[in-house]
């Protein structure tokens, strides 16, 4: 488990988990909560990750309240697989039914999705709490982006304001988002938030979590788990990547020479190495030509030709330039 | 419906699965072959179906049907069958008086932003019925396609919170189902479609892929199939199953066959 975490981690949610200092420290910028941004799937149209799944199961884990802003899946769907242990300890706010209004009927949460943001946070008691949103996607798509991380900054500092007390860390903050789904810039505003980014990739069977998380004032660090998930929504985790995602050099295969079977000779004595290392190529400018050339040697200037003439020569004794007067 | 994809799904017409959201998606190939095989499923099943079909006129998708052993004029007859037909009705919208509601409202005005007149055509389509006795089993929508409508000038948040609604009626309210096909261009530059796509596929139990051959055209082998089970409300062990078969398109039926097994190279 990694050191830094809280008693639920690890969070192997494709959601972002956020953790906000209850005084915020004038130095820095106010809001100090930061939300992992997590990815879903790695740009695959095969959406092997039930990502509402994870988010259950860091819910699971958890010792306090639980709020959950539903907008992606009907109550029903959110609460199934859970004992009822942990259904009493959700408070599930349902905006899945009617998120925009248009039944009507005036059950839906006014304000919007900001709204039900804002109510949300006004609901909760003091003390340590979770928020989960499921999904940021889903408010991503429909908010402004500004708007919406001025939202998530705004939920911290209320709760902060009404929790009082020294105890830091009470607001803690998930939102899944699926990363297909929004640009660069989001993502990059969002992560920038988040204090720890869960990054999901594999199916339930196999899956692996980058977890990158980032204190104030301590170096980011970076981890890898690799984990399964269980039909109880359990995590089983792995000491390392599954064997069969690694292509492994076979080591009783034996190196074979390329030269060992040929009609020809491709090998060099001892002797023959040592003549060929020592011969001097005729056009390479070595050391002892540089010399030889410095130093004029006592033989004649210039080179002598020896030529004997056959019978099909004609030697002609003048000098063929002769008439020229030079 | 084709029996063979009966099988490789595991269902037949008396034990279809409730409240389900089926995501058909082609990519570099025609996919309609699945919008077929589920509008014969269900109204094999007898269940109520709200077709909303935008791609093609009522005609062709009875003599596709007749050939699967569906009339579609005998179920609209009945009343089993609803169906808007997309491009007979978007002319109706401009000779109507404009104060009247209308499904395809959005094409009449400039700037849509959603597409409400449609999912409570939908909504009112798929009422229950207030017999004593069910008439039929489980209302489904089928919508074919959903890519049409961001060329109709919706973007894909606005089709995302119409599916989303007749998710919540359809799926959760009422125990229905709904198919829907959406095309995948494979082009990176349509940020809308791929929105779209992505958006729906997040929230599938079952997304069934058609994909032309990446070496091409085949006679014998038209096209491979993926089957992806995502049920995420359902933590069993058959969660993320995913199969990829081929098929080929005959008159009456799709055959279906292991990678590389066709009949034709055997």
């Amino acid at each position: 488990m990694p050191p830094h975490a809280q008693p639920r981690v690890p969070q192997p949610s494709n959601g972002k988990s956020r953790r906000q200092d209850s005084v915020p420290k004038p130095k820095q910028r106010p809001d100090t909560f930061r939300k992992p941004v997590s990815t879903a799937d790695t740009g695959s149209h095969h959406h092997q990750r039930p990502p509402r799944l994870t988010v259950r199961i860091c819910l699971r884990k958890s010792g306090e309240q639980v709020h959950i802003l539903g907008c992606e899946v009907s109550e029903e769907e959110f609460r199934a697989g859970f004992d009822s242990s942990i259904n009493s300890r959700l408070v599930y706010y349902d905006f899945f039914r009617d998120p925009l209004n248009w039944a009507q009927t005036g059950e839906a949460l006014p304000g919007g999705p900001l709204g039900a943001l804002q109510a949300m946070c006004e609901r909760t008691d003091p003390g340590p709490v979770t928020v989960a949103l499921d999904s940021l996607s889903w408010l991503l798509l429909r908010l402004p982006c500004a708007a919406l991380c001025q939202a998530l900054c705004a939920m911290s500092r209320q709760h902060a304001c009404r929790g009082g007390g020294p105890a830091a860390e009470q607001l803690c903050v998930l939102g899944l988002l699926h990363r297909e789904l929004h640009g660069p810039g989001p993502m990059g505003a969002l992560s920038s938030l988040a204090q720890t980014e869960v990054t999901l990739s594999g199916t339930a069977g196999q899956a692996s979590a980058h977890i990158l998380c980032r204190r104030p004032r301590q170096r980011p660090t970076l981890e890898t788990l690799w984990f399964s998930v269980l039909p109880d929504l359990s995590l089983d985790l792995q000491g390392g990547p599954p064997l069969e995602s690694q292509p492994h050099p076979d080591p009783h295969t034996p190196q074979v020479d390329p030269a060992s079977h040929l009609t020809f000779n491709l090998h060099l004595s001892k002797r023959e190495r040592e003549a060929k290392d020592s011969l001097t190529l005729p056009f390479q400018f070595s050391s002892e030509k540089q010399q030889a050339l410095l130093r004029p040697g006592p033989g004649p200037a210039t080179s002598r030709i020896f030529y004997e003439p056959d019978v099909f020569d004609d030697l002609d004794p003048e000098d063929p330039d002769g008439d020229l007067d030079v | 419906m084709f029996p063979e994809l009966n099988n490789l799904l595991n269902t037949t017409p008396d034990r279809a699965e409730q409240g389900k959201l089926t995501l058909l998606c082609d990519a570099n190939t025609d996919g309609s072959f699945l919008v077929h095989h589920f509008l014969s499923f269900y109204l094999k099943a007898n269940c109520k179906v709200c077709f909303v079909a935008l791609i093609q006129s009522f005609s062709h998708y009875n003599i596709v049907g007749q050939k699967l052993g569906v009339s579609l004029t005998v179920a609209r007859e009945c009343g089993q069958l609803v169906f808007l037909e997309g491009l007979k009705s978007s002319v109706d919208v401009f000779f109507r008086a404009q104060a009247e509601p209308h499904p395809l409202q959005f094409l009449r005005e400039a700037n849509a932003e959603n597409l409400q007149p449609l999912y409570e055509f939908v909504r009112e389509a798929l009422k229950p019925v207030d017999d004593g006795d069910a008439a039929w089993r489980c209302p489904v929508l089928l919508v074919d396609d959903l890519s049409v409508l961001l060329s109709l000038g919706m973007g894909a948040v606005a089709v995302l919170d119409f599916i989303h609604y007749c998710r919540a009626t359809v799926c959760w309210e009422r125990k229905g189902n709904i198919v829907a096909l959406v095309h995948d261009s494979g082009d990176t530059e349509e940020e809308e479609n791929n929105i779209l796509l992505n958006g729906l596929s997040h929230q599938s139990h079952l997304i069934l892929r058609a994909e032309g051959l990446a070496t091409g055209f085949c006679r014998d082998v038209h096209g491979q199939l993926r089957i992806l089970w995502r049920t995420p409300s359902q933590p069993t062990t058959q969660r993320d199953r995913s199969l990829t078969y081929q098929y080929k398109i005959q008159d009456k039926s799709v055959s279906f066959f292991a990678k590389g097994m066709s009949p034709a190279v055997l």
